[in-house]
């Protein structure tokens, strides 16, 4: 077993500003990350790096992580938390360790956590979904930054939420042809949103360089894909109808980047017993959730971006150390209020739900499709007839989507909330660390 | 020039240090797995979320390939 004073979950933007605070003012940190790096999503790092500025607070971010002596463990995904025996005492984590021949459970015990776990995109099904080409618009960004080529390669990017536009301009720096940005926002909802932006200057110049970037492929507000289509069975994306309400026409493509922005990943956090309000995690003014000695800050706290995030993860990772943090508190709530302007601004609009058809596939996991879902009355139900949401993901996906479509809301979170191999659970001590397994082996060696 | 070498449903391919095992199927053309109804199925997600990734790496069933870093000399395989 690891232990330390203070765990961060997360090694996103808001991860990093915690572990860095934190062990700045003296604390010890451990940072975990199930990626092989940090960086998170909007800081993951590129193969090969796209020529842009947007990088130099990452690597700022970074570098001061580095030297705040915090200790950063990629590849390792918590799976499962157990409570405080006493309300001082230690809480202890269950973290997967992922390399290339396998993975093993290790146990963490800690005075403070940190939850920083981000956010996931939003999946709205519709027929095509499912084709190879079609992907989340993060999620093809995040596979770009890893090393998939698109150079001249046409991509529709579709959906709804500022991303878009962010993930469109950096195709297009990957050297991708993006064919159009289509935004299912009306702009009279989009309008009282960009208007509200005059008292945050740096967002505009934000929107303002990704939209120059963007020269020539057209934005289009109050458009949207009705159905993605392949060439034949088992092949590839071809071209994707959209619909601007009015009429349908489809535009040939190779790949489709589709998102419908964001939801929390609060499960590590409902599953510590943590407090939501309105599907959030509930924080106070220094991110302390309900429970003692756990904080939680960035997108599970509401969905309000980068700059949030850096502020409720500094303003965390100072409270561990028992330092106050008045002015970046204000800072911390107009971030806030820029969270309820967005939600409003990219609400889905009613034809979205009306995509899926009686076949179309709802979970992926166990390739459920939307018609088997009528006449259940609810996710248990539906669980025990159908296995919606069932799969490896746990419905993170389908769960979102059945959310929006059938107003299920989720029943429970129980662990393990990731799928963990039954040797990892079986064969590993999980009060063991790294170096005691090592001394332990060589112990049963020497036995031997 | 590409450093790493591995080989994706039998072929070989050279890929960038730093690629994942996800990036490197699509660039294949090689889905990660196929589903319980028989599609093809690549990365959705991209961030370890989805689960559509989960292929075969050097003979060890489900592995994430969006979180995973090709190595040289691995051997992936779509999940079947």
């Amino acid at each position: 077993m690891t232990q330390t004073q203070v765990l961060v979950v997360g090694a996103g933007p808001a991860g990093i500003a915690a572990a860095a605070a934190a062990a700045e003012q003296g604390c010890e940190v451990v940072l975990l990350d199930d990626n092989a790096g940090p960086g998170g999503q909007i800081w993951r790092a590129g193969v090969p790096e796209a020529k842009s500025g947007e990088y130099a607070a990452r690597d700022r971010a970074l570098a001061r992580l580095q030297r705040s002596g915090a200790t950063i463990l990629g590849g390792h995904r918590v799976f499962d938390a157990h409570a405080r025996l006493a309300p001082d005492g230690a809480g202890t984590l269950l973290a997967l360790r992922q390399d290339r021949t396998g993975a093993t459970a290790v146990r963490f015990a800690y005075q403070h956590a940190i939850l920083a776990t981000g956010a996931r995109e939003r999946f709205l099904p519709f027929p095509g979904w499912t084709l190879p080409g079609v992907f989340g618009a993060g999620g093809l960004q995040a596979l770009v930054k890893g090393g998939f080529a698109v150079e001249g390669k046409r991509v529709l990017v579709a959906g709804t939420g500022p991303l878009l536009l962010a993930v469109a301009a950096h195709l297009k720096a990957y050297g991708a042809h993006v064919i159009a940005v289509a935004e299912q926002a009306s702009l009279a909802q989009l309008a009282p949103f960009a208007a509200s932006l005059w008292s945050n200057p740096a967002k505009i110049w934000q929107g303002l360089g990704y939209r120059a970037a963007l020269a020539g492929a057209p934005y289009r507000t109050g458009c949207w894909p009705v159905a993605a289509t392949a060439a034949g069975e088992g092949s590839f994306l071809e071209s994707v109808t959209l619909s601007d309400g009015k009429r349908t026409w489809q535009e040939p493509c190779d790949l489709l980047a589709c998102g419908f922005h964001l939801v929390p990943n609060t499960e590590l956090a409902v599953l510590m017993g943590c407090e939501l309000a309105g599907g959030f995690v509930k924080v106070d003014r220094q991110q302390r959730t309900s429970l003692p000695g756990v904080f939680c800050v960035g997108e599970p706290t509401g969905i309000a971006g980068l700059e949030a995030a850096l502020v409720q993860g500094e303003i965390a990772g100072l409270a561990c150390a028992g330092q106050a943090s008045k002015a970046l508190e204000k800072q911390a709530a107009a971030e806030r209020a820029f969270a309820s302007r967005l939600e409003r601004a990219f609400a889905l609009r009613p034809e979205l739900l009306k995509l899926a058809s009686a076949n179309t596939i709802i979970c992926r996991c166990e390739d459920v499709p939307f018609g088997s879902l009528a006449g259940h009355s609810g996710w248990t139900d539906a669980k025990l007839q159908t296995r919606c949401g069932m799969g490896p993901c746990q419905g993170r996906v389908c769960g979102p989507a059945v959310e929006a479509l059938l107003g299920w809301t989720p029943v429970s979170v129980r662990p393990p909330i990731f799928p963990v191999p039954l040797s990892a659970l079986c064969l590993s001590d999980d009060s063991l660390t790294a170096d005691d397994e090592l001394k332990q082996s060589e112990l049963l060696k020497e036995n031997a | 020039m590409p450093d790493i070498r591995l080989f994706i449903n039998g072929n070989e391919m050279r890929v960038k240090s730093g690629t994942t095992v996800a990036a490197a199927m699509l660039q294949a053309n090689a889905p990660c797995r196929t589903s319980v109804s028989g599609e093809p199925r690549t990365a959705l997600c991209g961030m370890g979320i989805c689960f559509e990734c989960r292929a075969v790496v050097d003979g060890v069933t489900h592995r994430p390939a969006c979180q995973m870093l090709c190595a040289d000399g691995m051997i992936v395989e779509t999940a079947r």
